[in-house]
């Protein structure tokens, strides 16, 4: 049997699978008709016992962080969808909401119905209009199918759902520096206590879900917490989508549950680039510790990646083979992190701006045997100092590739040179003058 | 045990017990320990953004309460302390005394090692903290960011973006204390940076170059299109808060070394909150003043005004020397001549009269007092140069004089509603305005137009016309009067009368009178009436610094030191207040005087400190004293030196020492900041009496003091004014109703010498609602003429929200001089009409 399971990427291959009759043809929004005929907190508990944990990185049980509402006040409470995905190689909600836009509006509806909200807001990052223009498409059909706005489904229910394009800044995929921009402000995080689920959106009680997370519920909802709980690992329940891309055969998105392996599901894209053998593969996204061809084992739980030495993350499985420079692979996504860096806080500004500075030197044969202690020191300087979980994520990838390929960086110093071709790694033909 | 809302807690070992909800950081200065820091400050919101506070802390987690650590140090700054924290500091956790290196490390590496050139140097946290906590020796070789630099945010404060650590400090206090958000954060990453709106920067120049040119013209202009300066009254605050030398003042940048600097803790006389500042002077020279601490009063924050406007008074027409008249010329004699000058015009006067002017300290004040009733044998005094009127006089007198300290700001930011009548609390009360905003007091104000300062308040305007005030202040919106008579309501609350016989009543709101009422009949008796109807409290605050001290010694005609009536002294306390027994004829007020003056009756005027173009009517006030014999006691020589026969120098505040009455009621004293041979208004009193051959005590210092302790409460009060409202002026067609107040920063002598303050200041602007533009054919954009009998202002028109028939100027800021060219105050009728093409800006 595959170890592919279907249900978030099931309509994606689908003749325009975006339009609400396709939707509709497979099922959708029956897990909303059926929720509207529950009572809320049924509702919110189904998706607490099913053990869902936050698809956006940090694995949170997503009904526990509903649970956190305080009691209603008669004042507003929001769902915001946290569509900002920007981290480098992470790249499954963005397909999700380009093929299956409904099923994320579905679970938007459902969690607002669970939750009491009557305003949800999807925050999406501005660069992918196409997906923009998808999403605002696919909530005109929902409202004009009275799915949205009032009477939803024909039941007592209210919902107004926004579609807001960010304007491509990584800090705010950071739940509270997203609010902050949502709100029209700097997109900074913000100091915590108050959480949002206290003292979120406008100062009102927010619950902040990731696009994976939400869509996840109509099924959930639809065939029960039980029939969740049946897949996956008995901490990480469900299915999953895991996004392959670099060195190997089919990269793409491949749902799975959670618990599958690197092996296999390198077997399901084709294996490693032919000719070619795996070096080293990040498991949750350029934030996440990478790891070698010797945790290709390791299910693709959140805790026992954790227990490995790295995270689940996003499950954005980064493979590279040996023409890879460590170096400048490490070069390329501190570049990222010095320019993504809010700002706000020293350690991620500085420390990051720092190590691209000596990183950059190194790939360009400029390296001093003094910059290695430097690499190993400034990440400490950084890594539980920051004010947000971004800042304390960008030094990773390095740590975990000194403490694999530390020759490798000895090697460029001691060469004054990168001892590696760049183009025997490119996808592309490379061009040559 | 602990009261309820206190928490103990364990900070390096030291047991401690400080409220609830007090940061790591705070509790850790409580127990003597010192966390470094950047980002926080005790009047500012945390923001934890620099992270060089972080400490180890655990605290009691689970059912058993078993101390569990934090698996991250913590950052002191931001987190409250919780019964039976433990906080381990770089004191005793070598955890967080790497923490804190690494961070101070990271810190350093994009800063200038540009101490030797540097403002701060000397003074600097970064500099401190660099040597606590920092390497001797930096590890970071590589290329530091650079910025050009300096980026000029007002014409007086400099940013050098490179020494910048991005605290926020700066940002955080725009928004959150006076509510002026003119710079922000700008970019991100190690290109973040504190920035105003300039194109340049933020890359969103034009590319066309003379596009490009304008657009970086408009982004150097400091004023908004209605006039109003983005960078606001309070922006120098940012200079001093700065914790490295990013943000230098224009005024000092370059000038000085904090170690060469002595200091001197004194009182700011620019208005009469009597902020406590810091004097910085070196080789004899003032080079700053700072913002001193006194967190019952400025907290920590200071005017602009009273931060840059320090050079008055070493201004280029500063005296040293007595002048004498000789013919048209006033000519520079020795202190001998000049005081055998003055008491040779003083003693052969038959009628004189005495004008000391609004900024006296409480002893110049005394002095003055003494000298009138004693030496020239007369009551016709008044400190009050400015409009006024009897009223005005009978209700100071009353209600204010010799009451001791009074609702204190502390009270007023508390009270459960302030109702500001007459006063607009940025432009006339400076600090007031900061600590209403701070507290988010409930602030209702009678006026004819929100002034942006009213809207930062979040303040609700009871619209009213000037000179209408009276009428308001008897009928209050129903809801406003609930507010200020909560005491009473209190009280009288059902059932449990003896929680509310044990529990202290409740204060009441707070009427705040301001001096422009004096120009509403009826307004201060209003004032009076509503107060003791709602059992609300009420305050007078004037603008001067040395009124309320002036109205302490008896500066008003009438009236005695102590706020006692100069007829219902005894004898033995006329003795001991004057020196003799007095057998005087009733006094004139200001207005009185400058008549009689003019017509002959007054013929010699002995005037203090003041400014004839503050005067009700500078035209008619000049030629009164051109018809008198007039003896100046003066700083400056510039001012009143056409008409004076002889000017004898006084001693600037910071070249004396003595005591202002701050509108509390609470005594400012402050000492003498620089060595000088100048003499207080009191040493030259007093050789003018002994000149005079007039036997009186005058001086020294603690004899004033002393004589006023010595007078009892006044058996007889002088008795409350009465005066009924009259009827609201109405303006005919091509008519408005004038309302004016001086802004805080404008073209007031105080300001002499600091230029640059200047172009920072809201710009003069005609302000009228819609409907009155369009009924008087004027436009936004275009230019109004207003004028009276007596002169016009030509100003561009801003339509704001202002009542109807209205039209709002300021006082004397740079082309609206509305006494010397309308003579007219606040409430006057004035024409208003577009102005001719040909533009005629007024002096």
């Amino acid at each position: 049997m595959s170890a592919l399971t279907p249900l978030l990427t099931s309509r994606w291959g689908q003749e325009r699978a975006w339009t609400l009759d396709a939707y509709r043809r497979t099922g959708g929004y029956q897990a909303l008709a059926k929720a509207l005929k529950m009572d809320p907190a049924d509702v919110l508990n189904t998706v607490k016992d099913s053990g869902l944990r936050g698809r956006g990185g940090a694995g949170f049980p997503t009904g526990v962080k509903w649970s956190f509402l305080p009691p209603p006040d008669g004042g507003p409470r929001y769902l915001v969808v946290n569509a900002d995905e920007s981290e480098p190689g992470t790249c499954k909600d963005i397909p999700l909401m380009m093929a299956d836009p409904h099923s994320l509006i579905e679970g938007a509806i459902i969690t607002s119905y669970a939750i009491g909200c009557h305003h949800a807001f999807i925050y999406l990052r501005g660069e992918v209009v196409h997906v923009y223009r998808r999403l605002l498409n696919a909530v005109s059909q929902a409202r004009a199918a009275g799915l949205l706005g009032k009477s939803v489904g024909g039941s007592d229910f209210d919902l107004e759902l926004t579609v807001h394009a960010g304007a491509g800044a990584y800090i705010c995929g950071e739940e509270t520096a997203l609010l902050d921009s949502l709100e029209g402000r700097r997109g900074q995080p913000r100091l915590k206590p108050p959480f949002p689920a206290v003292a979120g959106l406008y100062a009102r009680p927010t619950v902040v879900n990731n696009v994976e997370s939400i869509a996840s519920v109509p099924w959930i909802v639809g065939r029960g917490a039980d029939w969740w709980k049946s897949m996956g690992t008995e901490k990480s329940t469900g299915v999953a989508i895991y996004s392959l891309s670099g060195h190997v055969q089919r990269p793409g998105q491949y749902e799975a549950q959670l618990g599958v392996t690197m092996r296999q599901l390198l077997d399901l894209a084709g294996g490693v680039r032919a000719g070619h053998q795996l070096k080293f593969w990040m498991p949750g996204g350029s934030s996440t510790p990478m790891f070698t061809p010797e945790q290709l084992d390791v299910p693709l739980d959140y805790d026992s990646v954790a227990a490995a030495g790295s995270m689940l993350g996003t499950r954005a499985l980064q493979c590279f083979d040996e023409t890879v420079c460590v170096v400048r692979a490490v070069s390329r996504w501190m570049e990222f992190y010095a320019h993504e860096s809010c700002g706000k806080c020293t350690p991620c500004r500085e420390g990051t701006f720092w190590l691209r500075s000596v990183l950059r030197r190194i790939e360009a044969g400029q390296g001093r045997p003094e910059d290695l202690q430097i690499l190993q020191d400034i990440p400490g300087s950084i890594m539980g100092r920051a004010f947000c979980p971004l800042g304390d994520g960008a030094p990773s990838s390095l740590v975990s590739s000194l403490k694999f390929f530390r020759d490798e960086y000895v090697q460029h110093i001691e060469l004054g040179r990168c001892p590696f071709d760049p183009a025997a790694s490119y996808l592309f033909e490379a061009v040559t003058a | 045990m602990s009261a309820p809302d206190q928490v103990t807690c364990s900070i390096d070992g030291v047991e401690i017990t400080v409220p609830k909800n007090t940061l790591i950081i705070r509790a850790a200065e409580e127990a003597g320990i010192f966390i470094p820091r950047f980002c926080d400050h005790p009047l500012l919101k945390p923001v934890a953004a620099c992270r060089q506070c972080l400490v180890d802390v655990a605290s009691p987690a689970g059912p058993e309460g078993k101390l569990r650590a934090f698996p991250k140090p913590q950052p002191a700054c931001a987190m409250t302390v919780t019964p039976g924290m433990v906080v381990n500091t770089q004191l005793t956790s070598p955890a967080a005394a790497k923490a804190q290196e690494q961070v101070a490390e990271l810190i350093l590496i994009n800063h200038p090692l540009d101490c030797p050139v540097c403002d701060k140097g000397g003074e600097c946290p970064l500099q401190n903290q660099a040597l606590s906590t920092g390497r001797a020796v930096s590890r970071f070789t590589d290329k530091k960011n650079t910025f050009a630099k300096p980026l000029a945010l007002t014409p007086l404060i400099l940013l050098d973006r490179e020494r910048c650590v991005l605290c926020q400090r700066c940002t955080r206090f725009a928004a959150q204390i006076p509510g002026d958000p003119f710079i922000a954060l700008q970019k991100r990453g190690a290109n973040q940076q504190i920035g105003r709106f300039d194109a340049a920067v933020l890359g969103v120049a034009p590319v066309d170059p003379a596009a490009a040119e304008a657009a970086c013209d408009a982004a150097c202009d400091d004023l908004a299109a209605d006039g109003r300066p983005f960078a606001g009254y309070f922006a120098g605050n940012i200079i001093q808060i700065c914790p490295v030398g990013a943000l230098t003042s224009a005024d000092y940048r370059f000038r000085a070394r904090p170690f060469d600097l002595v200091s001197t803790e004194t009182v700011a006389e620019h208005d009469s909150s009597g902020a406590a500042i810091r004097v910085d002077y070196r080789r004899g020279q003032v080079l700053r003043r700072l913002a001193g601490s006194d967190p019952s009063l400025n907290q920590e924050w200071i005017t602009d005004k009273d931060r840059f406007g320090f050079r008055w008074q070493v201004a280029p027409d500063r005296l040293t020397r007595p002048l004498v008249r000789r013919g048209d010329e006033m000519v520079a004699v020795s202190w001998p001549e000049g005081i055998a000058a003055a008491a040779a015009i003083l003693g052969a006067a038959a009628n004189p009269a005495v004008l000391p002017g609004g900024r006296l300290t409480l002893e110049d004040a005394h002095a003055y007092s003494v000298f009138a009733r004693a030496v020239l044998a007369t009551d016709s005094v008044d400190f009050r140069a400015r409009p006024a009127s009897r009223e005005e006089a009978q209700f100071l007198a009353h209600f204010v004089a010799g009451s001791g300290a009074g609702v204190s700001l502390d009270e007023l930011a508390q009270a459960p509603a302030v109702l500001l009548a007459g006063f607009e609390a940025e432009d006339e009360g400076g600090v007031v305005f900061l600590r209403l905003r701070e507290a988010g007091t409930k602030v209702y104000a009678l006026a004819p137009l929100a002034s942006r300062g009213l809207r930062r308040l979040g303040g609700t305007l009871l619209a009213t016309a000037p000179g209408a005030e009276a009428q308001a202040l008897s009928q209050l919106p129903d809801a406003v009067e609930g507010l200020l008579a909560e005491a009473a309501a209190a009280l009288r609350g059902p059932g449990d009368e003896n929680a509310a016989a044990e529990s202290p009543a409740r204060p009441g709101g707070v009427i705040v009178v301001g001096e422009r009422l004096a120009t509403t009949p009826g307004a201060y008796s209003a004032a009076l009436a509503a107060a003791r109807r709602l059992g609300a409290r009420l305050v007078w605050i004037p603008r001067r610094a040395g009124e309320r001290a002036a109205l302490e010694a008896g500066l008003l005609a009438g009236l005695a030191p102590g706020g006692r009536p100069l007829a219902g002294l005894s004898p033995a306390e006329a003795e001991s207040v004057f020196g003799r027994q007095l057998d005087l004829a009733p006094g004139l007020d200001v207005s009185g005087i400058i008549a009689a003056a003019a017509g002959g009756d007054v013929d010699a005027l002995l005037v203090g400190g003041l400014e004839m173009v503050d005067l009700p009517n500078p035209t008619r006030a000049a030629s009164a004293f051109k018809a008198a014999k007039v003896v100046a006691l003066q700083v400056r020589g510039d001012g009143l030196s056409p008409w004076a026969d002889v000017i004898l120098p006084v001693a600037p505040p910071q070249e004396k020492a003595g005591t202002f009455i701050n509108w509390e009621g609470r005594l400012r004293p402050f000492p003498q900041v620089l060595a000088s041979t100048a003499l207080s208004d009191a040493r030259v009193l007093q050789a003018l009496a002994k000149a005079m051959g007039a036997d009186v005590r005058i001086g020294p210092l603690a004899a004033a003091h002393e004589a006023l302790a010595a007078l009892a409460a006044p058996a007889e009060p002088v008795p409350a004014p009465a005066v009924a409202p009259s009827p609201p002026r109405s303006p005919g067609p091509g008519e408005a109703l004038l309302s004016t107040w001086h802004y805080l920063v404008d073209d007031a002598a105080g300001l002499d010498g600091v230029e640059a303050l200047a172009a920072s200041a809201p710009a003069a602007r005609a302000r009228l609602s819609a409907a009155t533009a369009a009924a008087a054919g004027l436009e936004a954009g275009g230019r109004v003429e207003v004028a009276t009998a007596d002169g016009a202002i030509t100003l561009p028109v801003v339509i704001d929200d202002v009542l109807d028939g209205v039209v709002h100027l300021p006082t004397k800021s740079p082309g609206s001089w509305v006494r010397v060219n309308l003579a007219a105050a606040d409430g006057g009728v004035v024409r208003i009409s577009p102005a001719p093409d040909h533009e005629e800006v007024a002096p």
